[in-house]
């Protein structure tokens, strides 16, 4: 089992499909970070804009990669309006409201795309979604290695928003103190939807990523909710960097736990490991200290 | 022992309905309804009264179901005995799970998703498990006899999960009036101050934890024996945890009779959905998520919250 | 308790009253006949659902163009219910169904609805024809209401290995070893322990039997330890998506054993991916439900089905015959009476359905001739190559390279 042929790709399949968990990861971290709440509806804001990517394909003949550019503005601004007019108001500024009005959302969501577009299965077959790149023993789906790359950008250029923007040191003030970044004048309502937009659109572009290897359905995004949940706490909550490493080495301990434990027994490395970052370092690799 | 009486009364009133009906459909949908409230108010012990909110009690029905299941299938235990097993190792779950992350000082959202871990590695562990079953499930073979706590007819089931849920109201109230109510509040309010104040906060939550974990555990219990037949998603998955924090906080969260007015207006909402919409798939669940949201906007303190006032109780604490 | 007997006797809804103490009379007038509907339409297995229904919906049609004639030409009603892929929502559908006075139900589609909804029935001596679910257990609980009108994953087994053993007899015995993949719930893992005792004994060497999740994000670390073990055969069971990504990423890394011999493989015998993936597809085998392709009946279903731009999958024609047979017991037994149901179904011998069964013949509940068939991705299309009776074309084996 230790065999490098074995290994190499294990390895390197790890960190190509941790790269998506990362900026599915990426998204949820910001919104727990600054808004403080846990997103149920993470997994179906997931599903709604994998179904967007598809139909950009279907009806639009656009290409995932390029329907990427249109649909990140796009899901910007509608992650913006559900916190600054669904979830902002409804939840009073409760905390446990919020966690239940995500929870309705994700029903919502789900179900309504199941009455819109039925429970099919829906499928893009691309010109180059069969294209590998040899890498020693492995055999590397060039969509993914794409994918790895775009995720990567899009976590630098993140970080760099959050350094060096006014809108992300309004964001980071008000992440670190609320009353305080009230106090100076910044629109907390504001930054809540502007971060939530960020983390949505984060969504859209990691829909348009799986898109050629995957599939679509109403049930499609929940798959990715509990691992983006561990990458986040592993991370630290709030840190753009964290997400991206945390996903890269899950993503691999995934991989490496199903190579000698089986695929089904296989997803306990995740969950143990979120056990064991919570139970000793719960602010994760990159958070800060408590 | 005002507040005993109307528990009392309220128990009398349900056990009532078996002698006004005898449709079957309204046995189960109540029968559910009640398992529903049983497993939501172990949790509202801990989040309710101890603001310490789990989004894993799956891990507790679960163990308890599937302790009773192979009990049952593979050592010929008889099922009562079962039900006393399940629910002690369901409490064990919850002891050594709170022992663990309140050691750790887990609070708030980390401690929500570390009891949702511990959920999910059950559940993985139970969907390969050969004692389980693994994928293939427990069957508890039929055997319509009193004595293997399965019955013909709905009608006993319906009263044995009363009383269930009439212990564990009995409970809530205790709880309630109790010194070890008190500090649990105290701890939920501020942590800090009661520590302060010399509670011992660890054994507190300790505690509560683990009464928390048996109340749903007994619900794991009625489960097996109502629908016999277990498998890793039914048993550790996230509908039950849903499941059993949604009837609290929607019925009025921290109240003795919040977790049993959330499961039957959480209930009545699914089937009315259903009624309104037919047979259109997705349609009564888009309506369910909606009515869900907006009960939350407009009453935020739950039911219970809004009887208590007879007014919209203003927002709480704002997140800091 | 007698009191209480007495009262829920006394008001049981009207129809049951009726249609156990009165003779079949009040339904001569044509009165319609109530019969539940149950799939699981929403939540994870809402595909399978919407098609089960599907089915069910065009035997409906079609019976009620002339109805039942033993009845006075009664139509059925149908009841539908959304099991929302849980068990308890099974059983709350099928409580609902035996309160509307139904007098059968038919569906459920997944092994643990099945055994949850299938027992809810017993209670109400309704009677309760299984459409898909594939657990042994659903038929050797002793019910007598539970009828399962295809094959449990016991007879699937020994019918795909046995099928094997001349498939690879035939090519001059090319294959040995074999590596399982399969979901890892009831049906995924019910059959791979029976393949893990069978295979060894008909001479077949297991490399490896790897369990996964449903859903599983990726496949990419099996598919390379396949090649890195590379058996001779492959044998995949799973659910659809699963199937598709698995078939997907075996052709991105150009894995091709001498056979992919699935086992109920979730996709190896749908249209629906034969269509979309025509190179992942071809030459893949399955043994799974399938319909009977030289039954004229079939074809002209299949060809309604298609004209309404949906696939004919096995939850369609498996539904439309369970339906059809159901309504060959109600005219058998000229009555809607639960009991009588029953034991017309116990001695059925209906041959109207499209599967290639032969008449039924039920031996506790379970249909003797229900068996799976063998197909193989031949041409862009679905052919069946075995057994030779329902053959429409030789098989290809091994895969060429």
């Amino acid at each position: 089992m230790l065999s490098p042929i074995l290994l190499i790709p294990a390895i390197l399949n790890g960190l190509l499909t941790g790269a998506v968990y990362a900026l599915v990861a990426l998204g949820l971290t910001l919104i727990y970070g600054v808004l403080h709440i846990i997103n149920f509806a993470h997994g179906a804001l997931l599903t709604v804009a994998m179904f967007a990517a598809f139909f950009a394909y279907k009806l639009l003949g656009l290409d995932p990669y390029l329907a990427a550019i249109g649909l990140t503005p796009l899901f910007f601004c509608l992650g913006y309006a559900l916190q600054r007019f669904v979830i902002g108001p409804a939840a009073h500024g409760e905390d446990r409201n919020i966690l239940l009005i995500t929870l309705g959302l994700a029903v919502v969501i789900e179900n309504a795309l199941l009455y819109a577009f039925r429970a099919d299965t829906r499928t893009v077959n691309l010109p180059y979604g069969f294209s590998t790149i040899e890498v020693g023993p492995a055999f590397l789906s060039v969509p993914r290695v794409i994918g790895f790359c775009v995720v990567i950008a899009v976590a630098v250029a993140l970080y760099l928003l959050m350094r060096f923007t006014d809108t992300g040191k309004a964001i980071r003030a008000v992440a670190k103190e609320k009353l305080g970044a009230e106090l100076s004048g910044i629109d907390v309502a504001h930054i809540y939807a502007v971060t939530f937009g960020l983390g949505t659109a984060c969504l859209a572009v990691a829909a348009c990523l799986l898109l050629p290897t995957y599939y679509v359905n109403p049930h499609a995004g929940n798959a990715f909710v509990l691992i983006a949940f561990t990458i986040v706490v592993l991370g630290g909550m709030g840190s753009v960097a964290g997400a991206l490493v945390g996903g890269l080495i899950i993503g691999v301990v995934e991989s490496l736990c199903g190579l000698y434990l089986g695929e089904s027994l296989g997803q306990i490395g995740i969950f143990v490991i979120f056990i064991l970052v919570l139970l000793f370092r719960p602010t994760g690799l990159f958070g800060e200290r408590a | 022992m005002k507040r005993t009486g109307i528990i009392l009364a309220v128990v009398a009133l349900l056990a009532c309905v078996p002698l006004v009906t005898s449709s079957n459909v309204v046995l189960n949908f109540l029968v559910v309804a009640l398992l529903i409230a049983l497993v939501g108010q172990g949790w509202n012990v801990l989040g309710g009264y101890g603001g310490q909110y789990s989004f894993g009690h799956a891990a507790f029905f679960g163990t308890a179901a599937y302790t009773t299941g192979i009990l049952q299938l593979h050592y010929g235990v008889n099922a009562w005995a079962g039900l006393v097993i399940g629910t002690a190792a369901g409490a064990l779950v919850g002891a050594v799970t709170g022992a663990l992350s309140f050691r750790s000082g887990l609070r708030g959202s980390y401690f929500a998703l570390v009891t949702l871990a511990f959920a999910e590695v059950l559940r993985i562990i139970a969907s390969v498990a050969p004692i389980t079953g693994a994928g293939v499930g427990t069957l508890i073979k039929l055997d319509l006899r009193p004595e293997a706590f399965q019955f013909q007819s709905r009608v006993p089931f319906y009263w044995i999960i009363l009383g269930f849920v009439a212990v564990s109201l009995l409970i809530a109230q205790r709880l309630e009036a109790s010194r070890f109510g008190a500090y649990l509040v105290a701890i939920r309010e501020n942590e800090a101050a009661a520590n302060a104040a010399g509670i011992d906060v660890f054994r507190v939550k300790l505690g509560a934890m683990t009464l928390s974990a048996a109340i749903t555990a007994a619900g794991g219990c009625f489960y097996a024996q109502y629908f016999l037949f277990l498998d890793a998603g039914i048993a550790y998955g996230p509908w039950i945890s849903v499941e059993a924090l949604l009837a609290p906080v929607i019925g009025g969260i921290g109240t003795v009779f919040g977790p049993l007015l959330g499961a039957l207006v959480v209930k009545l909402l699914g089937e009315g959905t259903k009624l309104i919409t037919g047979d259109v798939p997705g349609l009564d669940l888009v309506i369910y998520g909606c009515v869900l949201i907006l009960v939350v906007a407009f009453a935020p303190r739950g039911i219970a919250g809004l009887m208590k006032r007879g007014r919209f109780w203003p927002a709480g604490r704002r997140h800091a | 308790m007698s009191r209480l007997n007495r009262r829920r006797f006394l008001s049981t809804t009207a129809l049951g009253a009726a249609a156990l103490a009165a003779p079949a009379v009040l339904r001569a007038q044509g009165q319609p006949i109530k019969v539940g509907i149950l799939q699981p339409t929403s939540g994870a297995m809402s595909y399978s659902g919407q098609q089960g229904r599907i089915g069910a919906q065009l035997a409906l049609d079609e019976i009620n163009a002339a109805g039942i004639k033993s009845l006075g030409g009664a139509k059925i009603e149908p009841v539908f219910g959304d099991a929302q892929s849980t068990p308890e929502g099974g059983n709350a559908e099928v409580e609902k169904m035996n309160g509307a006075g139904c007098a059968a139900v038919v569906g459920g589609y997944v092994s643990s609805i099945c055994l949850a909804a299938s027992q809810t029935a017993a209670r109400y001596d309704l009677p309760y024809i299984v459409d898909v679910g594939v657990a042994d257990s659903i038929v050797t609980r002793g019910l007598k209401n539970t009828f399962r009108f295809g094959p449990g994953f016991g007879v699937v087994a020994k019918t795909a290995l046995d099928n094997l053993v001349a498939l690879n007899d035939a090519a001059g015995k090319i294959a040995k070893t074999v590596m399982i993949i399969h979901e890892d719930s009831a049906f995924g893992s019910g059959l791979a322990k029976l393949l893990n005792t069978q295979l060894p004994e008909k001479g077949f060497q297991i490399i490896e039997t790897i369990p996964h999740p449903t859903p599983t994000r990726d496949f990419n670390n099996v598919v390379t330890k396949i090649r890195a073990q590379n058996p001779d055969l492959v044998i995949p069971a799973d659910y659809y998506n699963e199937y598709v990504l698995l078939a997907r990423t075996m052709q991105q890394q150009k894995v091709r054993p001498k056979a992919i011999y699935s086992i109920l493989g979730g996709a190896a015998s749908s249209y629906k991916f034969v269509k979309e993936f025509p190179e992942a597809a071809a030459y893949i085998m399955d043994c799974n439900h399938w319909f009977d392709p030289k039954n004229p009946k079939a074809l002209d279903l299949k060809k309604k089905v298609e004209a309404k731009g949906e696939f004919f999958t096995y939850e369609v024609y498996m539904n439309y015959s369970a339906v059809l047979l159901l309504a060959d017991a109600l005219e058998r037994a000229a009555s809607a009476d639960r009991p009588k149901v029953i034991a017309a179904m116990e001695t059925s011998t209906f041959s109207g359905h499209v599967m290639p069964y032969g008449p039924t013949k039920f031996v506790n509940g379970q249909n003797q001739g229900a068996a799976p068939v063998n197909t193989q991705v031949l041409d862009k299309d679905i052919q069946v190559i075995f057994p030779a009776k329902f053959a429409s074309a030789k098989p290809v084996f091994p895969m060429p390279a």
